[in-house]
């Protein structure tokens, strides 16, 4: 199991609550003040900073127009990143590949950053929430196969290495793609999805080879969801999954004490209380299903889990497995529980900070984490063999043969003949680090 | 050629004919009602018009004739069309399938657009051109919101921007049955697609509406909120020519806000 440190680097400093009626598309950037937040971008790059010397990595997102992230390109952050830390998996999660007039730029982008950071770039995509089809005016229709779109021509320009060659899509022309650089990592970097309910979209992408990742879903979802992919794989005569090709995030709060861990997670959960918006930027036409979407529009569907979570509290996230906290050993037990419910999955994402949680706070719920939670747990599960399309994965590794997927991949890399071009002392340099 | 001729759908007044078209990729519902001269009603994307009173009116003079716009009420829509203007090439083939000679045209909201996209193509099918509410030009500069945004206001606010009197509004989200709301949900559906990116509009158009030689009415509510009848003026301004007469009390179906006046002025024009 790989851990991932998360926080979506939200301004918490907000009008009172009958002052806006969206965080989201239409709050004015008055709003933001940026004495403040100057420092504010510091604390959650620190943050990230901390994760590296805890050892364990980072995930940064990406949303745009709202005060629920700052986040609103996420390659600087990465980029920064990148330089700034050493040992960490940098992921980025994600891309909005739906929304990019660019994707030759954002392919360039993700090479740039896989290169200095010595190839520790895991490269997601997304299709973005339906609030950001405001911001990006890109048709909500489309968003699904303009994704792939978009991802296919990215993996193309990173493989091909003798271009230019020629594009000429549905949504993208590009008459001369030759990325520079190419990725460090071969052929390319790790991808990552994310998705909600749509299993076909869930298992297209683990197909590809993608790491699959699913938000804040009950252990029901999450394992309705799961175990709907490996069953649809099966059925298809592909090889078992590993289990990092899964991946979830949910809120995590570490304490010395309960009582501390419930504290921290009250701090985490500024993000589901404080998560309102317009209800028509929540399903604009074609984003959902159309049966949903008919739903919507007579009243019968708010459009959205955040409305029907937002009133639900904090026990209710505990039982179903989308808040983690309690002390150290709480906290192994329920994330052992949930891996066993949902049928296991590779990588955790712990949404470790939100809204106005002091950095000291969150530090010491990172510190816990890494440091009592982690190592019970980075033995669980099953690693790819090899790296690439799931037909050629090979057979699963288990994790406990490593000491956790950094290494894992790159010695499976490296065994099973893919080209690995990491130098040796760079590698010899990580690796002595982390024992240390 | 007419592929399918389902079972007529009889009503207490006219009789409805139902026909589908395989045109291009899609597949085309064309209704039709009434005998005499041949009057083509391109609908808007709120479809009020299928129902209304006025088109049983038009029908006793007048062989009414509404295809179905693919994507709406089970016609299909192909990958293959991505725009209105892509749109208007169908629809010229169906003049053509159809052996339309001087047929007139009544257009609404994106079906005025649509008219235009056809008109300015080839008219010689066409006789005379009612331009109700259009969309489909912009007017002024890159900052300026020439068409209200449907999409980004809420609900209610949407309802008022498109009627003086939201009493008026046929459609209630909240009371519609299953099917009723599929319905809709398709066809807000099939309107983004085709109208999200540009905005309800052709950049191209406003500079070949003065291929528009046909004789042109606009009819505009004078309480529109989607388009002002300063757009309006802007539209007709293009069309050598064209009258634009507004309906009080009315938004952006004054068709459906005031059927009466509205008719007159239809009558006048047609006659």
């Amino acid at each position: 199991m790989e851990f991932y440190h998360f926080t979506e680097f939200a301004w918490p400093f907000l009008p009172p609550d009958d002052e806006f009626t969206s965080m989201r598309v239409n709050l004015p950037s008055s709003v933001y003040d940026p004495d403040v937040g100057a420092d504010w971008y510091n604390m959650c790059l620190d943050q990230h900073l901390l994760a590296d010397d805890l050892g364990i990595n980072c995930m940064i997102n990406e949303h745009h127009q709202t005060a629920t992230c700052l986040n609103s390109a996420a390659p600087l952050s990465v980029a920064i990143l990148a330089r700034q830390t050493k040992n960490a998996r940098l992921c980025i999660l994600g891309n909005p590949a739906a929304n990019l007039r660019d994707p030759v730029r954002n392919a360039e982008e993700m090479a740039m950053i896989d290169n200095i950071s010595h190839g520790r770039l895991e490269c997601g995509f997304v299709r973005g929430v339906p609030y950001e089809l405001f911001g990006s005016n890109c048709n909500p229709t489309e968003t699904g196969p303009r994704l792939w779109e978009s991802i296919a021509l990215m993996q193309k320009a990173w493989t091909t290495l003798d271009g230019p060659f020629n594009y000429e899509g549905r949504w993208i022309h590009k008459r001369q793609v030759n990325v520079w650089p190419r990725p460090y990592q071969a052929p390319h970097m790790p991808i990552w999805m994310t998705g909600g309910s749509d299993v076909n979209h869930a298992t297209r992408s683990v197909e590809n080879g993608f790491t699959f990742t699913m938000f804040l879903t009950p252990t029901e979802g999450m394992k309705k969801m799961f175990t709907g992919v490996r069953e649809n794989l099966k059925k298809k005569g592909l090889p078992k999954t590993a289990d990092d090709l899964f991946a979830f995030m949910p809120l995590v709060a570490v304490g010395e004490t309960e009582e501390e861990a419930l504290k921290f997670v009250q701090q985490v959960f500024w993000y589901v209380t404080n998560n309102k918006s317009e209800p028509q930027f929540r399903a604009p036409p074609g984003y959902v299903e159309t049966e949903l979407y008919a739903n919507f529009l007579s009243g019968k569907f708010s459009g959205g889990r955040t409305d029907a979570i937002r009133t639900k509290g904090m026990e209710y996230f505990r039982e179903n497995g989308v808040a983690v906290y309690g002390t150290p050993d709480q906290v192994v037990a329920q994330l052992k529980k949930m891996y066993k419910e949902i049928g296991g999955f590779g990588n955790l994402i712990a949404m470790l900070h939100s809204g106005d949680m002091p950095y000291k706070d969150v530090a010491k719920s990172m510190t816990l984490f890494a440091k009592e939670v982690v190592p019970q747990l980075k033995d669980m599960g099953t690693v790819s063999s090899k790296v690439g399309m799931l037909k050629d994965r090979g057979r699963p590794i288990p994790a406990s043969k490593f000491s956790g997927r950094t290494d894992a991949l790159e010695a499976a890399r490296a065994k099973t003949g893919v080209e690995v071009r990491s130098p040796k002392k760079s590698k010899k340099r990580n690796t002595k680090k982390r024992a240390a | 050629m007419p592929v399918k001729k389902s079972a007529a759908r009889c009503s207490p007044k006219a009789r409805t004919t139902r026909k589908t078209y395989n045109l291009q990729e899609a597949k085309v519902v064309v209704e039709t009602k009434g005998t005499g001269k041949p009057l083509l009603i391109l609908h808007s994307e709120d479809r009020y018009e299928r129902d209304a009173d006025f088109i049983e009116e038009l029908a006793k003079k007048h062989r009414v004739i509404m295809p179905m716009m693919p994507g709406y009420n089970g016609s299909t829509l192909p990958e293959s069309i991505r725009t209105i203007e892509d749109m208007s090439y169908l629809y010229l083939d169906l003049l053509d399938e159809m052996k339309l000679q001087d047929v007139s045209v009544i257009g609404f909201s994106v079906g005025g657009w649509l008219a235009c996209e056809i008109a300015t193509k080839n008219d010689t099918r066409l006789k005379k051109l009612i331009l109700v509410d259009p969309v489909g030009i912009k007017n002024r500069g890159s900052y300026d919101r020439d068409i209200a945004d449907i999409y980004y206001n809420q609900f209610a606010v949407v309802k008022k921007m498109k009627f003086r009197d939201v009493k008026k509004d046929p459609r209630i989200l909240t009371e519609m049955t299953d099917d009723e709301a599929m319905d809709e949900a398709k066809a807000r559906e099939a309107t983004a697609k085709l109208c999200w990116d540009p905005y309800f509009h052709n950049p191209g158009l406003r500079y070949r509406l003065n291929r528009i030689k046909l004789k042109t009415l606009l009819i505009w509510g004078a309480n529109d909120g989607i388009v002002k009848t300063s757009y309006g003026r802007g539209f007709a301004k293009k069309i050598a020519g064209s009258k634009m007469v507004t309906i009080t009390k009315a938004g952006h179906f004054p068709h459906v806000e005031q059927p009466e006046e509205f008719m007159q002025h239809v009558r006048a024009f047609l006659r």
